[in-house]
């Protein structure tokens, strides 16, 4: 239940520290056969001879970033070949060279006569730099076309769109064994990193059942809040909060787990907080996804084990005036792609590129035909993008047809749950995803092995 | 009854869990003796069967004695309340197509006129977006409910059968049909467990949810009879796979149209069928009473209402320690006698020296429900936000009428992370303060809050004791912890010295304190 950093790193000895050091020796005296856990869920264990990037760190991080109003994947990944394509976009279809950014090709990928939108710039330049995987009319059967109840099925992995989030569900897997009967809670015998999801409430997707996810839009949302009603009231808070677990208190009881998480809350949220002060060694765009993902890089760099992060940029659901190579969809674009290279530019000075894998979705794409208004209505298929040097660059699955359509939607080739597969297995070490996923699916393979 | 300021009654015998583990709780149901109920117990039972009290409330149930203050929770019919009107709610938004307008739909959908058809989405869009506005207006209905009911019990046990028959929003879009499942559980919170479970199967959301709604004869679906034994009823393991085959047949038809539960006589299954012993062409009621005869099926009941009320055990008897089997079998037992009826059920746990014993009291960590409406109730801060605090409650995992799925809340630990670990002390610090947590409007609540009345009781009883700094913490924790703990009270007393003694400011910095305390979220 911590965040807190390898104290082994803490070249001063201050009583901060000596809490942390103090914190995970307590945490730790609860001997658990671990392996036996994470073997019977086929999840690896953090062992050394795993590495399987020499020189990287093996704490391998995964950042999901969500394009929340389903954004138009027609107009992201451009077919501008197809005649089609200008047939059912006569106001809002780009063309040429200046609003067209060609996707080359890119070691064995063809590029598939498809192109970026001008406003991709920043992603263009991680694609031809070999970080980007563009992955081709992403969907799922019988597509759902409410934002909420098709966000759902891509964050539960749920064809229902009920039950626990398909990361929350991973992490719990690793920490407490997802799918015995009666849900694992966590005893206070490990030390657990929950998923970090920068806004005002973590996303379905990271909600597990034993391990819940910690939310904040900014660090100062992380701490106690009286400490602002009166000064006073400060040092004896401290006393409260890192009192740890008190003498006489037996130390498997609530009381004890309580005191446990508070001093944990403390010490995290100093240390989350000390990390997004830092200066960033890159300038990030002012954006509000340039700000999410600036605080992401900055916890990265200041060593938070945090496996999982969830950043958001909404405003995708683009009905009428959307625009073509300028306006309002151009602009949802240029800030998304600006953001992530600013991030991998931050990664790449901190060395921890090699570390980091985002991944980019929608909920759903939009209709083929624009609308009236010069906007599109809801649709189905559409692209996602894999970005770090650890994917297979270029770009994968065929665009879907323009002409063989499903009542005036794309047809989608490659299912989501694929892509989730390939991020279990072949980035988060998990030997085999379909206890997760409650289902089986080939991994699409975009991450290199 | 004078009130003792420190060491004097029950919570001198709090030596600590590893104490009261050695001297387990007692494997029996008798009584608590009335000298032993004292402030300590009454305010346990005020917490447990209610939301909390206000000092003098816990001063008048201890004064009653165990049997009088049980019976008025209990008996909570005799207290008037105002009664939620039909027309509370507007039934009208998500009301289903009418025939014309279906006709017209599918016209546009022939005649592939998108213009048409997008306003139809349009229109469908705002409607739903009309029925979220609604949906958040009946969670801060129900919230508000909690804090003020003189009827503590009836609402905490619509809480209970929320998270037991669980059902969300989430999927069933229509907040009027969750407005009628809520005032179904109020209605029967402390009733038959078997009159409920006759409803449930008839209600709308419930229909909707577990997609019984869409089962025939032809494709049954199995989803409710799984669940309706699984989770409703019996619990894992105590029925076969045929029973949920033959139990979806047997619940073949049950539908409703807009509001009201319909059974559809084409779409049953008349055929012979055998669930659970016992057979014959079964249909919904005629399971329901095959699930009534399962000895399982009062066990399963009493742990859960144990589990809720008195000690987070696990459910599935296979993970029983043997106190709680021993307690669970009594309580099946009275419920049995009784017929299903739950009061006698609550009655038995309540009174006993078992709810009391320290290995039940101030062990369980509160729902964020328990942990904001008690504040609230025992305290007796402003109610300040409706819509703040019940943000609140979905960021500490309990986001009411939203429940995680099925199973309903996990409860217990699984409440707890460092995350929501701020926001239970954030919340507190806003009902104290008015501060608001930061992402809303800069400016504070104007009302002040004053928790001098809180020491009333205690001035009452040892007059000068309120303006008394170490009298008046040990008082404070008392109410708020439930015992006042050393390394507790010396933090507070040095603080109360330090910023002039015993002035509402002053206190409501002690209580901002003591509820960022670990043992502040324990009940």
């Amino acid at each position: 239940m911590s965040l807190h950093n390898n104290p082994s790193e803490a070249n001063a000895f201050t009583r901060r520290q000596f809490l942390t050091t103090g914190l995970t020796l307590a945490s730790a005296s609860v001997a658990v056969p671990m392996f036996l856990q994470r073997s019977a869920f086929g999840l690896p264990m953090a062992a050394p001879g795993m590495s399987s990037i020499p020189g990287v760190n093996e704490d391998r991080i995964l950042v999901v970033c969500q394009l929340s109003g389903g954004n138009d994947g027609l107009n992201t990944v451009i077919p501008f070949r197809d005649d089609n394509y200008y047939r059912v976009r006569p106001g809002i279809g780009l063309r040429g060279e200046d609003q067209l950014l060609e996707l080359s090709k890119v070691g064995a990928k063809g590029s598939e006569g498809v192109a970026l939108h001008r406003g991709l710039a920043g992603i263009k330049n991680l694609y031809d730099e070999g970080m980007c995987a563009v992955v081709q009319g992403v969907g799922y059967p019988n597509p759902n076309r409410s934002h909420f109840k098709s966000m759902d099925i891509w964050q539960t992995a749920d064809m229902s769109g009920t039950g626990d989030g398909w990361l929350g569900r991973y992490v719990d897997a690793e920490c407490c064994g997802y799918g015995k009967g009666e849900s694992g809670q966590p005893d206070g015998s490990q030390t657990i990193y929950p998923p970090i999801a920068i806004g005002r409430t973590a996303p379905l997707a990271l909600e597990g059942r034993s391990v819940k996810p910690v939310a904040f839009e900014t660090p100062d949302l992380f701490r106690w809040m009286g400490a602002d009603v009166h000064d006073s009231l400060v040092e004896p808070y401290q006393r409260i909060a890192e009192q740890g677990v008190t003498e006489g208190t037996d130390p498997e009881s609530n009381a004890a787990f309580l005191m446990r998480t508070t001093l944990d809350a403390q010490v995290s949220s100093d240390q989350i907080r000390k990390a997004v002060e830092q200066r960033p060694l890159v300038n990030y765009p002012g954006s509000a996804l340039g700000r999410q993902l600036q605080m992401v890089g900055s916890m990265i760099r200041a060593g938070l084990k945090t496996r999982v992060y969830y950043v958001t940029h909404g405003g995708f659901d683009t009905h009428s005036g959307q625009g073509g190579a300028f306006g309002r969809h151009a602009q949802l674009l240029g800030q998304f792609a600006d953001a992530m290279n600013a991030f991998y530019r931050d990664l790449k000075a901190q060395e921890n590129d090699g570390r980091v894998l985002s991944m980019c979705f929608s909920e759903f794409g939009r209709r083929v035909s624009q609308n009236a208004s010069g906007g599109t209505d809801h649709g189905t298929a559409a692209p996602m993008f894999l970005l770090g040097p650890m994917v297979n660059a270029g770009v994968v699955g065929n665009h879907p047809s323009l002409t063989n359509l499903d009542n005036g939607d794309l047809k989608f080739g490659i299912d989501f749950r694929s892509v989730y597969a390939d991020v279990l297995e072949r980035w988060l070490g998990t030997k085999d995803s379909s206890q997760i996923l409650e289902g089986r699916f080939r991994a699409t393979r975009v991450v290199k092995a | 009854m004078v009130v003792s300021t420190a060491g004097e009654q029950g919570h001198t015998a709090r030596t600590g869990p590893t104490d009261a583990r050695a001297d387990e709780a007692p494997t029996h149901l008798k009584p608590i003796p009335p000298r032993r109920f004292g402030y300590e117990q009454a305010r346990h039972l005020l917490l447990r069967a209610g939301f909390g009290g206000t000092p003098t409330q816990i001063q008048t149930l201890a004064g009653w004695g165990p049997e009088k203050a049980v019976d008025y929770l209990i008996e909570y019919d005799a207290v008037p309340v105002e009664a939620p009107g039909a027309d509370e709610f507007d039934k009208g938004i998500m009301r289903p197509p009418t025939r014309a307008e279906q006709e017209a739909y599918r016209a546009a959908q022939r005649a592939r006129d998108e213009n048409a058809l997008a306003q139809f989405r349009l229109r469908r869009q705002q409607s739903q977006r009309q029925d979220r506005q609604q949906m958040g207006e009946l969670q801060r209905w129900w919230l508000a409910r909690m804090i003020e009911t003189p009827r503590p019990l009836q609402e905490k046990l619509t809480l209970f059968w929320h998270g037991h028959f669980a059902t969300s929003y989430r999927t069933i879009e229509n907040s009027y049909h969750m407005y009628l499942q809520n005032q179904l559980y109020r209605a029967h919170a402390a009733g038959n467990f078997g009159d409920l479970l006759f409803q449930v199967i008839r209600d709308p959301a419930m229909l909707k949810y577990l997609d019984n709604d869409e089962s025939s004869a032809r494709q049954p679906n199995e989803n409710l009879a799984r669940e309706l034994m699984e989770l409703f009823s019996l619990g894992e393991g105590a029925y076969s796979e045929r029973d949920i085959k033959e139990g979806a047949r047997a619940l073949t038809g049950y539908t409703f149209e807009d509001d009201a539960f319909v059974f559809n006589e084409a779409n049953h299954d008349r055929g012979a069928k055998r669930i659970l012993g016992a057979s014959g062409s079964l249909d919904g009621d005629g399971f329901c009473r095959a699930i009534l005869a399962q000895r399982a099926c009062p066990e399963f009941i009493a742990s859960k209402l144990y589990r809720f009320f008195a000690r987070h055990v696990p459910t599935n008897p296979r993970d029983q320690d043997r106190t709680t089997k021993a307690i669970v079998k009594q309580l099946a037992g009275t419920m049995i006698k009784a017929r299903y009826e739950l009061r006698p059920v609550l009655r038995q746990l309540f009174l006993s020296e078992h709810f009391y014993h320290p290995t039940v009291v101030g062990e369980k960590i509160k729902s964020p429900t328990e942990l904001v409406v008690g504040a609230v109730r025992s305290m007796n801060t402003p109610v300040r936000d409706l819509a703040i605090l019940n943000d609140a409650l979905n960021l500490m995992g309990q986001n009411l009428f939203y429940p995680p799925s099925v199973k309903g809340w996990d409860g217990g630990r699984s409440w707890v992370n460092t995350s929501t670990m701020f926001v239970r002390q954030n919340i507190l610090a806003f009902l104290l303060t008015g501060k608001k947590p930061v992402g809303y409007d800069a400016l504070a609540d104007e009302n002040t809050y004053d928790p001098t009345p809180l020491l009333a009781e205690l001035e009452k009883g040892d007059p000068g004791a309120s303006s008394d700094p170490a009298k008046a913490v040990d008082y404070l924790l008392r109410l708020t912890l439930g015992s006042a703990p050393e390394h507790a009270r010396q933090t507070l007393t040095t603080f109360v010295n330090e910023h002039g003694g015993v002035r509402p400011p002053v206190l409501t910095g002690a209580l901002l304190l003591v509820t960022a305390m670990p043992e502040y979220q324990l009940c």
